[in-house]
């Protein structure tokens, strides 16, 4: 049971792990990505990704401006243009 | 024949060349690695944001409502020219060759009866174009005030281009700038960036995708990226070129210099050499005659 999660940057490929669970700001509202979900293409807003390594583990929060995220069967893909602070 | 001083004069002018030649060359290898590695590590955004305009682009039929950037102005009669170049020298024939594919390019347009614009980005290669072609050039961007150019001055670029297109400036854009393959081996490139050419790749559509907001939204979105990322990957594969051809160029005028240092060394030897036989023949005769 679990998702992989890549977080990918123009200056380099910040994140590739495997995860339980992360919630990704899209641009028409907040949404959370577990294993198998179904393939999607969204544009996200400047907001936090909220990473959840496990079930009750506390969510671990990467700031990013602007991007998309990209749900096929392998994982999910964040393309932000860049890590905030 | 040149005097001794003379001879002194000029060894040492050319070891101190040689100095310099050497302490860029090591400042090109160092910076040639880093380079590389910011390149590099820039891939996986490129691929990936390539493959999703790619599975985008296979969706949705070109249309009249589809996004300029895709679909293109209807003309094909104004071609803009984007040169990259870097700002400084002693890198081999690096920024010539570049500006020689862009002549080359621009002189095939222009017989073809297409008018040919520029826009050039980085200080080296302006001279010359603006000598070739007075009244082409429509803007430039000045990379010199930034150390490495990065994502900021990608993103800057590609606003200011988008802004033309929109303005109907220009029908096709076409960007020049060296791709690095080796050390050794750095290929002048010319790549389509303004319509989006469509990729190639088509992913074979095999699940449903959702979309949030819509496909044409997104892709209106995702087009400015793509073109920022593609100007983006331009900058860097530029910027590690320009360390390998001057690394190149460099360790070449090293061993040239270590040449002419030896060659002139001896000829120094010789005369020296020649002028104290001359005294002591001088002072021998001196002597036999008295």
């Amino acid at each position: 049971m679990a998702l992989h999660f890549e977080l990918v940057t123009p200056a380099k490929l910040v994140r590739s792990e495997e995860v339980h669970m992360v919630v990704v700001p899209g641009s028409e509202g907040e949404f959370g990505v577990l294993e198998g979900h179904a393939p999607f293409l969204s544009t996200i807003a400047d907001g936090t990704v909220k990473v959840y390594k496990s079930e009750n583990a506390a969510p671990e929060e990467i700031a990013i401006a602007g991007g998309f995220a990209e749900v096929t069967p392998k994982g999910l893909t964040v393309l932000a243009e860049k890590l905030v602070g | 024949m040149a005097s001794l001083k003379e001879l002194k004069g000029r060894i040492n002018s050319v070891k101190s060349t040689q100095k310099i030649t050497k302490a860029k060359q090591m400042v090109a290898a160092a910076k040639l690695r880093k380079a590389q590695s910011a390149a590099e590590a820039a891939r996986p955004y490129a691929s990936r944001l390539a493959g999703v305009v790619a599975s985008l682009a296979s969706r949705i039929v070109v249309s009249e409502s589809s996004p300029k950037l895709l679909a293109g102005t209807g003309k094909d009669a104004v071609h803009l020219l984007v040169v990259a170049n870097s700002d400084r020298g002693l890198c081999g024939a690096f920024n010539s060759n570049i500006v020689k594919a862009a002549r080359l390019k621009a002189k095939a347009l222009e017989a073809e009866g297409k008018k040919v614009q520029f826009y050039l980005i980085g200080r080296k290669g302006r001279a010359v174009i603006r000598r070739e072609f007075p009244n082409a050039i429509i803007g430039g961007f000045d990379t010199t005030t930034v150390r490495e150019a990065g994502y900021g001055e990608a993103d800057a670029i590609a606003a200011e281009l988008v802004a033309l297109y929109d303005a109907g400036k220009f029908d096709v854009a076409h960007l020049f700038f060296s791709r690095f393959r080796s050390a050794l081996l750095q290929e002048p490139t010319e790549q389509q960036i303004i319509p989006v050419p469509a990729p190639k790749s088509a992913v074979a559509a095999d699940s449903v995708v959702e979309y949030e907001p819509e496909e044409e939204e997104i892709l209106a979105a995702l087009l400015p990226r793509y073109l920022k990322t593609q100007i983006f990957g331009a900058l860097l594969e530029n910027a590690a070129s320009e360390q390998g051809a001057s690394m190149t160029a460099m360790d070449n005028a090293t061993r040239n210099a270590g040449d002419l240092i030896s060659k002139l060394t001896i000829q120094y030897n010789r005369s020296r050499q020649a002028a104290i036989t001359t005294e002591l023949i001088e002072i021998i005769a001196g002597a036999e005659a008295l």
